[in-house]
């Protein structure tokens, strides 16, 4: 009797086992699953438009009576987005950084850290929303020719959306930074600034640079605010003023619109989605190389 | 003397262009709030907007089959994102080996769940519309819509299982399996509920980053005119509760709060944006909720086990 309950006991163990490494493995299928899709429907839709045309040509007008599939204006428009949002967001995220790091006391550090990891809670939708209908208004007032869709004003507000990475990331990999090299450089007669910058900094900068990038990645994939206030106008241009269209911001409008299964339109979102998820990819693994590398320098 | 003032300049200087700067962002989240409660302030006082259904006309529009899509499709993503993401947490701290074949495993597991957090949410949007929707015939239901939030929330839940775990110290486990317990019963009487207040904050962040979402949802076809509502699947009858029309629920259309706002901002009409402002201000309102009960929960479970 007693040794059947132990045996009960330990098939429940190893059943119990098997569920949780089910679940386990059931995440890498997800992964599987991404590669599958986007690989298959891309791939039909190289079938129908050499990948040539997807790489040389200079307009991207899959819904237009003469389609063209070249996709650098939408890559275009996405790096423009993505770069206004780093030169916004990398100097102001690493001066709170260093703020944060070096200088605050422990009762504004615990305000600010959840004030500042808060603005990735946001809605996008609502972002959106203030851009199109706040920034960009007050923006008008102050840069001239500024349409109404534009770069300038969603590339700010995702300047500002992505500092939980730029601020955040690299204020955790400054504090990670010992205490006893910053005594040093104080014995040495360095001021906190000159510390923080020359000393500090170095040490944790794989940390503080995987947090941009990670946050640059974040830019790149955000969807909905530069859907609202970009604007539907795939243009190949380096001028922040004029509307654009992203990755993210193609693949709405094709499927906010009815999609036949199967059809050109429908297949084009995969490529895109394709070209972005492979962009994402990069970055993010560039990012969790850095990051590993912190361990390392001590 | 004189060389120290000089030198120390910059200490006085920068603290306080740091603290201008975090006051830049603290304005940047305010002004958002303000702007969105006033443009929306007269919807938002209206009691008929939280009770009317989308039309063609401004002043009639409302958000009931918005926030009733909302809810049921987070329900979903709730457990399916519990479902997986508790099982697979646990497996990675608890029995994970790091050795043989399964060891190389467990590492891909590992590896996959940091860079699925990072892929971004249309791209799941996109995995949805291929494999729920129209590989697996789900259609676009408040089924699929809540599968596909799950896939977002999941990994959020998984690093946070682990991290709640991996504070709990040796000495109990140790403690449990002298007195004879095997794995399972350590897990059940033990390790899950010192881990709970963990999980649980885990589970609020992941939902609340889930509720605002909108991209993925576009991608597989929610609608944004929905004039009714999923049918009720209690009966009046025995045993009051009809299996036939919880499936009814479960593949319906629907629309969300977000979607909702999405459509709204898009409309010329300048009425419709007050509607856009209102609802984003009631999910904006959400959100904050639950962040703050996130991190109430954090600063509880941290003081209430000291090891």
């Amino acid at each position: 009797m007693v040794f059947s309950f132990i045996a009960y006991k330990k098939l429940l163990d190893k059943c119990v086992l098997a569920v949780f490494f089910t679940a386990g493995f059931i995440t890498i299928f997800i992964t599987i699953g991404i590669v599958y899709v986007l690989l298959s429907d891309a791939l039909k839709f190289f079938q129908e438009v050499p990948i040539e045309r997807f790489l040389t040509e200079k307009e991207w007008t899959p819904v237009f009576a003469t389609k063209k599939f070249g996709i650098w204006p939408l890559v275009a428009g996405t790096f423009l987005i993505a770069a206004i949002a780093v030169l916004v967001s990398v100097p102001l995220g690493l001066i709170i950084a260093i703020y944060l790091s070096e200088y605050a006391s422990v009762r504004v550090k615990e305000v600010a850290k959840p004030i500042i990891e808060f603005l990735e809670a946001v809605p996008t939708v609502v972002y959106g929303y203030f851009t199109l209908l706040f920034v960009t208004p007050i923006l008008q007032k102050i840069v001239p020719d500024l349409e109404a869709f534009n770069s300038l004003a969603p590339g700010i507000v995702l300047g500002f959306m992505i500092l939980p990475y730029t601020a955040s990331m690299a204020e955790d990999a400054m504090k990670g930074v010992p205490q006893r090299i910053r005594e040093a450089s104080y014995a040495l007669g360095a001021t906190r600034l000159r510390t923080a910058i020359s000393i500090v900094l170095p040490a944790a900068i794989s940390g503080v640079v995987a947090g941009f990038i990670l946050g640059a990645s974040r830019a790149i994939g955000e969807t909905m605010v530069v859907a609202i206030a970009a604007g539907m106008y795939p243009n190949l241009t380096l001028d922040p003023r004029e509307p654009i269209q992203t990755m993210t911001g193609y693949i709405v409008q094709v499927a906010l619109g009815d999609l036949p299964y199967g059809s050109i339109e429908y297949l084009s979102i995969f490529a895109v989605g394709f070209a972005l998820f492979i962009i994402a990819f990069i970055f993010n693994s560039i990012a969790l190389w850095l990051r590993s590398r912190i361990r390392e320098v001590y | 003397m004189g060389r120290k003032t000089i030198s120390s300049k910059p200490d006085i200087i920068f603290p306080i262009i740091g603290f201008l700067a975090f006051l830049l962002v603290v304005s940047f989240m305010i002004t958002l709030i303000v702007d969105i409660a006033i443009d929306g302030y007269e919807k938002l006082i209206d009691p008929s907007f939280y009770t009317s259904y989308p039309s063609r006309f401004p002043e009639k529009a409302g958000i009931l089959s918005g926030w009733v899509g909302t809810t049921l499709v987070m329900a979903g993503a709730i457990f399916w994102s519990l479902l997986i993401g508790i099982p697979a947490g646990i497996y990675l701290e608890e029995y994970a080996t790091k050795r043989g074949i399964i060891g190389k495993i467990e590492t891909i597991i590992e590896l996959n769940i940091n860079n699925l957090a990072a892929v971004p949410a249309i791209i799941y949007g996109l995995l949805a519309l291929g494999i729920f929707v129209y590989r697996f015939k789900l259609g676009e239901s408040i089924l699929t819509a809540g599968l596909t939030l799950s896939i977002l929330m999941l990994p959020v839940i998984v690093v946070n299982t682990r991290e709640a775990i991996r504070r709990i110290p040796r000495d109990i486990r140790e403690g449990a399996y002298a007195v004879g317990a095997t794995k399972w019963d350590t897990i059940r009487d033990h390790i899950l509920p010192y881990s709970l207040g963990g999980i649980l904050t885990g589970l609020i962040i992941a939902a609340s980053r889930a509720i605002g979402e909108t991209a993925p949802l576009v991608t597989i076809g929610a609608l944004t005119f929905i004039a009714f509502l999923p049918p009720s699947p209690f009966t009046s009858e025995f045993p009051f509760f009809s299996l036939e029309k919880a499936w009814e629920v479960l593949m319906s259309p629907f629309t969300v709060l977000p979607i909702q706002i999405f459509n709204w901002v898009s409309r010329p009409q300048a009425a419709f944006q007050i509607n856009a402002a209102a609802a984003g201000f009631v999910l904006l309102v959400l959100t904050v909720i639950m962040n703050a009960l996130a991190y109430y929960l954090r600063q509880r479970v941290r003081r209430k086990y000291i090891w």
